[in-house]
């Protein structure tokens, strides 16, 4: 008998992805859809399910759902109609869901990824729009669970791929393209954390060259897109472990426990899923002309596979730089912006992968989140790379325009004196000075210690209290020790 | 003069006569109450006293069915599992009745959730008809039509999904109209089956429905299934003459189980109608066999869903049962569910889960949405030569307490005529017509095109013109049974 | 044609334990009414398209503007049991 290896198989990986919509109000009705209020404040008696009470649908919901449907390159149903799934649990107050079975909003569409540097493409099986429940909170200590309802009616899509996911790696790769890809949609803040952005995972494991499925777990309770990672890596060893022993694969949901990095099988066992689809009698059906699919195509955005090709071709950016500057839409509109203004392209992108990202980073915001404006750090760029400022100086100005954007980078220079001395007498005479000052350590370079320049080119920074352009500095200092 | 036992335009001339006054016809519907809800039991709660505005345009108290919700009334479905909920918001029609200055009286009682044609599975008992005490009073707007016809209420709200308006106006010798599905908003009103709920009036006569139409009708942007048609003054179809009208008589209405006394009094009423200028025609509505099966599908199927919040999550009734069975929350739920809604709740939650389960969905469900398809072009085929179609109510006057109980299948089908006019969404209104030999009220029904109330208004007012049976009034007796 | 496996699954789905009393006239019940039910088997209805609503309505949407929320304490004000501004229910163990 051989010994079976992990080689021996082949793992398929198909991904869910619930992504909520931040429309100001819910799907069926107007509460605020707000994150992080005190528990059931953003409620009323048409999201808490109260008897008697009917659905609106949002239409900013539906255009957000057309908007990313399209830009997975879904096929938009040209009818639209919702269902009802029907289950019980304590935070979905009517007992059935408002989903939608079979006029979905989108389908057959697909992601192209990056794998090792191919390109692949994700298909995508289906993409969906359903009101999200609310949120349950488990008391140990008082040996109950409290529901707070503000969730609830929050606009979700549900995005569904193919099983064409081959490997752990390749679903986090799937899941950050699909997060860029969202977030340039400006139709959710695809926050993990907030639960804007969930994923459930389906796994199994079929021998290498079989055809077939085979057996399948769900995943779910995974809060990271490492988290779906480790997940899925876990349980790949598991199943294969499973199978490698003869054993088979139970048909099962498992939950990702995060402090025990294990998936478990959910102790609640519910009976088969039998969700008694129906058409929700209470929303009449959507009819989508395309017209109006082709107004909220115009609306999508360049994607940031294409804009990263584009921003190698037009501005000569590195596919290093580029890469770095499409993870932020708008770093890349910022980006763009700036370019316009600028001959100094290639110091523009270091200035912005470099201390603008660490910046940004720092405050967890975007740009978008701040008032810098695109003249006024050309501008600043510019003035550093002339010499007209120091690169120390350069920053220092450049969080002064961060924290306030009514100041302009003249003003900050003209403020602080932070100007560069460019004077070419004065910074002569300051270089005498300093020579003068350190006759000894001119000796020692001219017997052939050229690494003291560097302190003698300090010495006179210091003396012009920084303000000294390092570069004539250094330039006057070694005219005088050399050529002299 | 007995106040109560007037209609609400009697009342408003009265009033703008300064003959009476609102707190006189309040306290004169108390006096009722009292003198007679012990025996008829159409009320399960009144209110204290009632206020109307000064300048109210009709300041005439109104009864509403229990399953409408008015803010900080306990609202029930007379329903166990309901009892002790305050709702928290008014219904729409609730809305504009209290923008028309008409002030609430009470809550009616009700078949539990609708769910019936007797008005004997409500958790308050049964409602007695004020004809016969020893009869239903039809359902599930029997306490609606009960207190309208025992001058215990002037006018009233009921809800119509299979025939809850029409077939308790029939039986108590009332008005009671459905108006076209999307007529008349849905918001508030606690949801029986979604696709064929219509809220509407019951009434002593016709003048006072189209008066109450002209109230409740309209458009409502909190229910997506409301029409946005405009809404005409019903009063104004109010018209003594038939002339150049034709009506259908649908021949497979004419079956075997209907009384001859009502064939008789439907006879009598075409022969009115004809005097006054209407042509009769047969025409025919083929898949009329059908219609009961389709409703018993689609509508358990959607009240499976629509009871499914009554969880012992939020409101109303929790029961946590003594020994655990499966988790504590799952015992919670069945333990709420099974203590909470009555035997013909439990039948149609179990059947409607069952016509939608997995395996059973196309069968049962797709198939009786696909006859609903062949029931409703019946009758846009029927409307193609007539102007209304006129049919009998019930097959038969009010049965009695007990009598259809225990036999589900036989007590669906005394919704039999009323029942399409749901799956249709079109309008159909029933008109007293006479009575039986034994005194009871026996009712014909008139249907519309959708959005043509005008048409029912029109033919009905004819009818109540050149007839007294909506001026009859039963001789109750005082106090308890 | 109901069986005592099919009342327990379905009265599983439903949330609706019945008791054993219950099961046998229940399953009569729907027995009966499913016999009669049964006679839309007969009708042929291929091609004929289903109706969910009767109708002709479509594209019915509102505004994303944000209307006025109930106060915690007025959506709390029916709750069979509260605490800590939240609905409190048995305790529900996943994990």
């Amino acid at each position: 008998m051989s010994i079976l290896t992990q080689k021996d198989f082949e793992t398929v990986i198909g991904l869910e992805v619930h992504l909520q919509f931040s429309t100001r109000t819910k799907i069926f009705c107007g509460c605020e859809n707000a994150f992080g209020k005190e528990p059931n404040t953003c409620v009323c008696p048409v999201c808490l399910g109260l008897p008697g009470t009917l659905p609106v649908l949002n239409k900013s919901a539906l255009d957000s759902a057309i908007k990313t449907a399209l830009a997975l390159n879904c096929t938009v149903n040209s009818y639209i109609k919702f269902d009802r799934k029907n289950y019980y649990y304590p935070d979905l107050p009517k007992g059935y869901q408002i989903s939608q079975f079979d006029f979905p909003i989108g389908h057959d569409g697909y992601l192209d990824i990056l794998v090792n540097g191919n390109p692949k493409r994700i298909r995508i099986h289906r993409a969906h729009i359903e009101e999200d429940a609310g949120k349950l909170i488990h008391d140990n200590a008082e040996g109950c669970s409290l529901v707070d309802y503000n969730r609830t009616g929050t606009p979700l899509m549900e995005i569904v791929t193919e099983p064409d996911l081959r490997s752990p790696q390749e679903a986090y790769d799937y899941l950050t393209a699909l997060k860029l890809a969202l977030q340039y949609l400006d139709v959710s803040d695809c926050d993990m954390e907030k639960g804007s952005l969930r994923c459930d995972a389906n796994i199994s494991l079929r021998r290498a060259g079989e055809t077939r499925l085979g057996t399948k777990t769900e995943l779910k309770n995974m809060n990271s897109f490492k988290a779906v990672k480790a997940a899925l890596e876990f349980e790949e060893m598991r199943q294969f472990r499973v199978l490698a022993t003869g054993g088979t694969i139970v048909q099962e949901t498992r939950l990702w426990n995060e402090d025990k990095q294990a998936t478990f099988t959910m102790r609640t066992k519910e009976e088969a899923h039998d969700y008694r689809y129906f058409p929700e009698p209470d929303l009449v059906p959507f009819i989508v002309e395309d017209a109006e699919i082709e107004r909220i195509r115009l609306t999508l955005p360049e994607n940031p596979q294409a804009k990263c090709q584009r921003l190698q071709k037009d501005y000569g950016l590195s596919d290093y730089d580029a890469t770095i500057i499409v993870q932020d839409r708008h770093l890349a509109d910022f980006f763009e912006h700036c370019a316009k203004h600028s001959g100094k392209i290639k110091k523009i992108a270091n200035w912005i992968i470099g201390p603008l990202l660490k910046e940004l980073k720092d405050r967890r915001c975007s740009v978008k989140d701040l008032s810098l404006k695109p003249e006024q750090f050309v501008l600043l760029v510019e003035k550093v790379e002339n010499g007209d400022l120091s690169n120390l100086a350069g920053k220092d100005i450049l969080i002064t325009l961060l924290e306030d954007g009514s100041k302009t980078v003249e003003d900050l220079i003209e403020k602080s004196g932070l100007s560069q001395v460019s004077d070419d007498a004065l910074l002569e005479s300051i270089a005498d000075e300093t020579l003068k000052e350190h006759a000894d350590v001119v000796t020692q370079i001219k017997n052939g210690n050229h690494g003291a320049v560097g302190f003698l080119i300090g010495q006179a920074m210091k003396k012009s209290q920084g303000k000294g352009n390092p570069k004539k500095i250094k330039d006057i200092i070694q005219r005088r020790l050399f050529n002299a | 003069m007995n106040l109560n036992t007037c209609t609400a335009h009697e009342l408003l001339d009265l009033l703008k006569q300064g003959k009476t006054s609102v707190g006189e016809i309040f306290s004169s519907l108390l006096t009722a109450i009292k003198t007679f809800d012990g025996t008829v039991n159409a009320y399960v709660r009144t209110a204290r006293s009632t206020e109307a505005a000064p300048d109210a345009k009709v300041p005439i108290p109104v009864s509403i069915k229990d399953n409408i919700n008015i803010e900080g009334w306990e609202t029930t479905c007379s329903s166990k599992i309901l009892k002790n909920y305050i709702a928290p918001y008014d219904a729409t029609v609730i809305q504009k009745l209290r923008s028309a200055g008409i002030p609430i009286l009470g809550h009616t009682n009700m078949d539990e959730f609708a769910f019936g044609s007797s008005t004997e599975t409500s958790c308050y008992g049964p409602t007695r008809n004020p004809w016969d005490t020893s009869c239903v009073p039809g359902g599930s707007s029997g306490g609606s039509a009960a207190a309208v016809a025992a001058g215990e209420a002037i006018w009233a709200l009921g809800s119509d999904t299979g025939g809850s308006i029409r077939q308790p106006a029939a039986f108590c010798g009332v008005v009671g109209l459905k108006p076209t599905y999307g007529r008349v908003s849905r918001y508030g009103l606690i949801a029986f089956a979604s696709s064929l709920d219509q809220i509407g009036p019951l009434t002593k006569d016709v003048t006072d429905s189209a008066l109450l139409m002209n109230i409740i009708a309209g458009h409502d942007t909190m229910d997506s299934t409301s029409a946005e048609v405009p809404v005409p003054d019903y009063t104004r179809a109010l018209i003594n003459d038939c002339k150049g009208l034709t009506i259908g008589i649908p021949k497979e209405y004419f079956i075997e189980g209907i009384s001859t006394e009502v064939k008789e009094a439907l006879e009598g009423a075409i022969s009115v109608l004809k005097n006054k200028g209407a042509r009769f025609i047969e025409v025919s509505l083929p898949h009329t066999e059908y219609a009961v099966s389709t409703y018993y599908i689609i509508a358990p199927a959607e009240a499976s869903s629509n009871l499914a919040r009554f969880d012992g999550v939020r409101f109303g009734l929790r029961v946590q049962p003594q020994k655990p069975r499966k988790s504590a929350i799952v015992d919670m739920y069945e333990e709420t569910r099974d203590r909470g809604f009555g035997r013909e709740a439990k039948r149609r939650v179990m059947l409607g889960t069952y016509v939608l389960s997995s395996g059973y969905y196309d069968a049962y469900y797709l198939r009786g949405q696909k006859v609903r398809t062949l029931i409703r072009r019946d009758f846009d085929t029927a409307f193609e030569h007539c102007d209304a179609i006129l049919t009998p109510t019930t097959p038969t006057t009010a049965f009695k307490i007990g009598e259809k109980l225990n036999d589900p299948v036989s007590m669906y089908l005394s919704d039999i005529f009323t029942i399409s006019a749901n799956l249709s969404g079109i309008p159909a209104m029933s008109v007293p017509c006479g009575f039986s030999k034994s005194g009871l009220p026996i009712g014909f029904q008139i249907c519309a095109k959708p959005f043509a109330e005008e048409m029912l208004f029109r033919i009905a007012y004819t009818y109540e013109q050149n007839t007294g049976w909506h001026k009859e009034r039963p001789s109750l007796k005082a106090g308890g049974l | 044609m109901i069986t005592n496996t099919d009342l327990q699954y379905i009265s599983a789905l439903a949330r609706m334990s019945l008791a054993e009393e219950e099961l046998k006239p229940m399953a009569e019940d729907l027995s009966s009414i499913l016999d009669y039910i049964a006679q839309l088997q007969k009708l042929d209805v291929t091609d004929i398209k289903p109706t969910s609503h009767v109708l002709p309505l479509k594209n019915v949407y509102r505004d994303d503007s944000i209307k006025p929320s109930l106060t915690q304490e007025k959506a709390l004000s029916f709750a069979i049991s509260k605490a800590k501004g939240a609905f409190k229910v048995p305790q529900i163990v996943d994990n």
